[in-house]
């Protein structure tokens, strides 16, 4: 029982880590609260969905699809409403402030276009089968969710941390001055740092979209509660941090659920969050750039 | 009362109460981003007042004036909740705190019995007179304008343009943070509690994110330079809907426009003239 | 003659650079005391540990004897310190009136009460504020730009009215961070004059400046800075003649020839 509950925990926090993953990135390197993220979330998807239902594509192939969409629609996004205020110096709240805006916006008329009822992946989009680990069991779509975010992980450090790409867009996250200075193009790692962000955003969507078979366009708005939380408690723009709280409030979300209440989950993120910010704000690895006045 | 007042007053009430709560929301945004800071709660802490409203005029006999004081008190201690450990970081903590803040107020409101649940509360008694909630939003007015004109409204525009500089000069930076923040919770408050005895049904939904984003979308419309620009924002976009039916469907598409548009190319809103407070002696 | 701000042993350090390590000195009433040292010597953060702007890693700092390393920035003002910035920071879409009196901040009294229902009190302030803060833009010669958005002030001008608005707190200290910084040989002449006039007003002034000239004709007293340590602290000329300061600016090379024609120099007399 106990083991269920934990195994259940760590895939809930693996979707959480899953999504938060580019969102903390653009905070990181862009250094803004970009609220359309769960725009890209949702859409990827939809695309994905629509893949496979309309066009009868096999999963393999909708997913690079709705990836390369999410990413395409975060580069445009940005590029029409956050350079335009980088480019003016305005306050970190005014991009913020822009986003609000525009997400609202997007999902007022993807809503309008789309409707909001729920639509689901054909039968057999994924095998339905399960695996059996000792008592533990997963589904599916859990040991994809898994794989996955460790394989997207494990390449995001590589690509941060191993690659020339990686180096510069690390200089951009430190200091875009400077950066520019060391004839790192800013403009061009702004649009990877968008582009990656919304792919990674994309490929959460398509596979908790999965995983929980329930597809409207609000579901990026629910998920961004969560990915609120998990950069909060993992510190801003600290992607090992993202990971690792990520990973504690799906585990706190199934403990509290099954031990409380099953009422009480949905106040878990916004409790963990509070209670980080009164005790912790560099977040539980202590390492987020926190600026005080 | 001459009868045609009377009469106008009588087909216009519902309209004219949500231009004068709409003016209060929009004034307690104002108060936040005076200081430089933001706050998507507002339609949380409206929420809460309302909520408290309502449940004192249902369940006690208070008078209307302390039903209202408790619907400020509740929403400013949710504030202080959420926003003091915030005070000293960078304001997008703020923003994200409070972003959360509606979302688990929503799923209390559902789950709890004593609010209704998902239905909401009915039969709240109709305590809202025309003329008080007019003259709460004259009164506010006047006070957050008296303040702004004075050394305490230059120290705010003085944090809103380089609040390092601020802090230099003797500003108190997390004081005013946290003074303007329960300020505005306050006065979301009294305008959530207004609004509930103004329709007598509240639900949790009224205090969702598309509210949050509307109230903002009032301050940012008229500008933030003076507290009038705020409340001539409401009054647009409450007045606009009515006026052009289709806008009324389109409620998000429009509001969330309204804010991109005026973010990225009137930053200062359609009344930018900042207040005026010291003149050259003669 | 008493120490106004004494700063003891000193440290700050990003992420494992000294930025100021182990730094004391002493800066006395009345006195014009300037911090020199090359690019990255430390002398900016020393002035935001002064003010508060970073808090110190050891050490500590006394001002008129008191130890304000655990106040908050704003206190200070309160105190009597005040300060200008490398890169200006003003306000930018205030008036240059609004601006120095905004300056006066930690001087005013009237309470929130007053203001919240416009009582005569906080009215009557508004207006001496006003005649002082005109006042100080007269000192610094603003005086014709008072209702002028700042942000809209030629950089010279910027500079002088980050120092009026440093003014108008009534400091004891004002500490000057390369206020002749971008200005012509004329504007820097003017600005060493302004700054004399604010020394016969009795306000300390600890100064930051490249600019070797402006410094020698206004200091009576150096600190030199270099990779965040003190290494020479005295009157200019002792500090010019200091081997260890000019191999800080000049590189060891040059100071080798110096001190070799330093030598050959003595020779012949
Ligand atoms: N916030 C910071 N984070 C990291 N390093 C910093 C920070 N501020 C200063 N430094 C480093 O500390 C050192 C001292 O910097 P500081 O600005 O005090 O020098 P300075 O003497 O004022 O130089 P300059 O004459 O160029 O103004 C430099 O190496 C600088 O890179
Ligand atoms: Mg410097």
């Amino acid at each position: 029982m106990f083991a269920q509950q934990l195994a259940n925990g760590l895939v809930l926090g693996a979707t959480y880590a899953l999504f938060a993953l580019g969102f903390t990135l653009m905070v990181g390197v862009l250094r803004v609260i970009n609220l359309t993220y769960g725009f890209y979330f949702t859409l990827g998807a939809l695309v994905a969905l629509a893949g496979c239902r309309d066009l009868g594509l096999s999963l393999w192939l909708a997913l690079p699809l709705g990836m390369l969409a999410a990413g395409l629609a975060a580069v445009i996004i940005d590029t029409a409403l956050l350079t335009p205020l980088r480019r003016a110096r305005a306050p970190e709240l005014a991009s913020l402030m822009v986003t609000l805006g525009a997400v609202l916006l997007l999902y007022s008329v993807l809503s309008m276009g789309l409707g909001t009822e729920i639509r689901r992946f054909p039968l057999g989009t994924l095998p339905a089968g399960a695996v059996m680990l000792g008592e533990v069991r997963l589904g599916a779509a859990q040991i994809l969710i898994v794989v996955t975010t460790l394989v997207m992980v494990l390449g995001l450090w590589v690509l941060l941390s191993r690659t020339r790409l990686g180096l510069a867009l690390r200089a951009v996250a430190e200091n875009p001055d400077a950066a520019s200075l060391m004839a790192i193009s800013v403009p061009r790692m702004v649009m990877a740092t968008s582009l990656l962000s919304g792919v990674l955003a994309g490929a959460a969507g398509v596979l908790i979209g999965l995983n929980q078979n329930a597809i409207q366009p609000y579901m990026g708005e629910t998920m961004m509660l969560r990915g609120f939380a998990v950069i909060i408690i993992g510190g801003l723009g600290d992607v090992r941090g993202a990971v690792a709280a990520g990973l504690v409030l799906g585990v706190a979300e199934v403990m509290a659920a099954g031990y409380i209440d099953s009422m009480v989950k949905d106040g878990v993120a916004f409790t963990l969050m509070v209670l980080v910010l009164w005790l912790k704000p560099a977040g539980l690895l202590g390492r987020a750039r926190v600026t005080r006045a | 009362m001459p009868i045609w007042l009377d009469d106008f007053l009588w087909t216009y009430q519902t309209l004219i109460h949500s231009l004068g709560i709409n003016g209060l929301l929009a004034l307690s945004m104002y108060v936040v981003l005076a200081v430089g800071q933001l706050s998507l709660g507002q339609a949380a802490f409206m929420g809460l007042g309302a909520y408290t409203g309502a449940l004192l005029s249902l369940h006690t006999g208070l008078p209307f004036a302390l039903v209202l004081a408790g619907s400020a008190v509740v929403p400013v201690l949710a504030a202080a909740a959420v926003g003091l450990p915030t005070l000293r970081l960078t304001g997008v903590y703020l923003a994200i705190a409070t972003i959360g803040l509606g979302e688990v107020l929503r799923v209390i409101y559902v789950n709890a019995e004593i609010t209704g649940g998902a239905l909401g509360l009915g039969g709240i008694p109709g305590r809202s007179a025309t003329w008080i909630i007019l003259l709460l939003l004259a009164g506010a007015l006047g006070g957050v304008w008296l303040v702004g004109r004075s050394r305490f409204g230059r120290a705010m525009e003085a944090m809103r343009g380089d609040q390092t500089a601020a802090a230099v000069i003797g500003v108190n930076v997390p004081a005013y943070h946290l003074g303007a923040l329960l300020a505005s919770a306050a006065l979301a408050g009294v305008a959530g509690a207004l609004s509930a005895h103004s329709s007598t049904f509240i639900s949790p939904d009224d205090y969702a994110f598309e509210a949050a984003v509307t109230i903002l979308s009032f301050a940012i419309l008229g500008g933030i330079g003076s507290p009038l620009g705020p409340v001539v924002g409401a009054l647009v976009l409450t007045l606009l809907p009515e006026l052009l039916r289709p806008l009324h469907d389109f409620r998000g598409v429009f509001n969330g426009l309204i804010i991109v548009l005026v973010v990225l190319f009137l930053p200062r809103g359609i009344l930018p003239w900042p207040m005026t407070r010291l003149r050259k002696p003669l | 003659m008493t120490a106004l701000l004494e700063v003891s042993r000193a440290s700050k350090q990003y992420r494992g650079l000294a930025a100021v390590d182990d730094v004391s000195f002493t800066v006395e009433a009345g006195r014009v005391h300037g911090l020199i040292g090359p690019n990255g010597a430390g002398k900016t953060t020393l002035f935001n540990l002064i003010s508060g702007l970073v808090p110190l890693d050891e050490g500590n700092i006394l001002f008129e004897g008191r130890d304000i390393a655990p106040l908050p920035i704003h206190a200070r003002a309160g105190l009597g310190i005040a300060r200008t910035f490398q890169n200006i920071r003003i306000f930018e879409d205030m008036t240059v009136l609004e601006t120095v009196a905004a300056g006066a901040h930690a001087r005013l009294s009237a309470p929130f009460w007053h203001c919240l229902l416009g009582l005569p009190r906080s009215r009557a302030e508004e207006r001496r504020v006003a005649a002082e803060a005109l006042e100080a833009l007269e000192f610094v010669g603003l005086a014709d730009r008072a209702q002028t958005r700042a942000g809209d002030l030629a950089y010279g001008e910027q500079r002088r009215l980050e120092i009026a608005r440093g003014l108008a707190s009534r400091p004891r200290l004002l500490l000057l961070d390369e206020p002749a910084a971008g200005m012509n040989p004329h504007e820097t002449a003017d600005l060493a004059c302004l700054l004399r006039r604010v020394c016969e007003r009795g306000v300390t002034l600890l100064l930051v400046e490249h600019d070797m000239g402006f410094i020698m004709t206004l200091c009576c007293r150096l600190t030199v800075l270099n990779f965040g340590r003190r290494i020479a602290c005295g009157t200019p000329q002792e500090v010019r003649t200091n081997p260890a300061v000019i191999e800080a600016y000049l590189g060891t090379k040059a100071a080798a020839r110096l001190a070799a024609r330093a030598g050959r120099e003595e020779g012949w007399q």
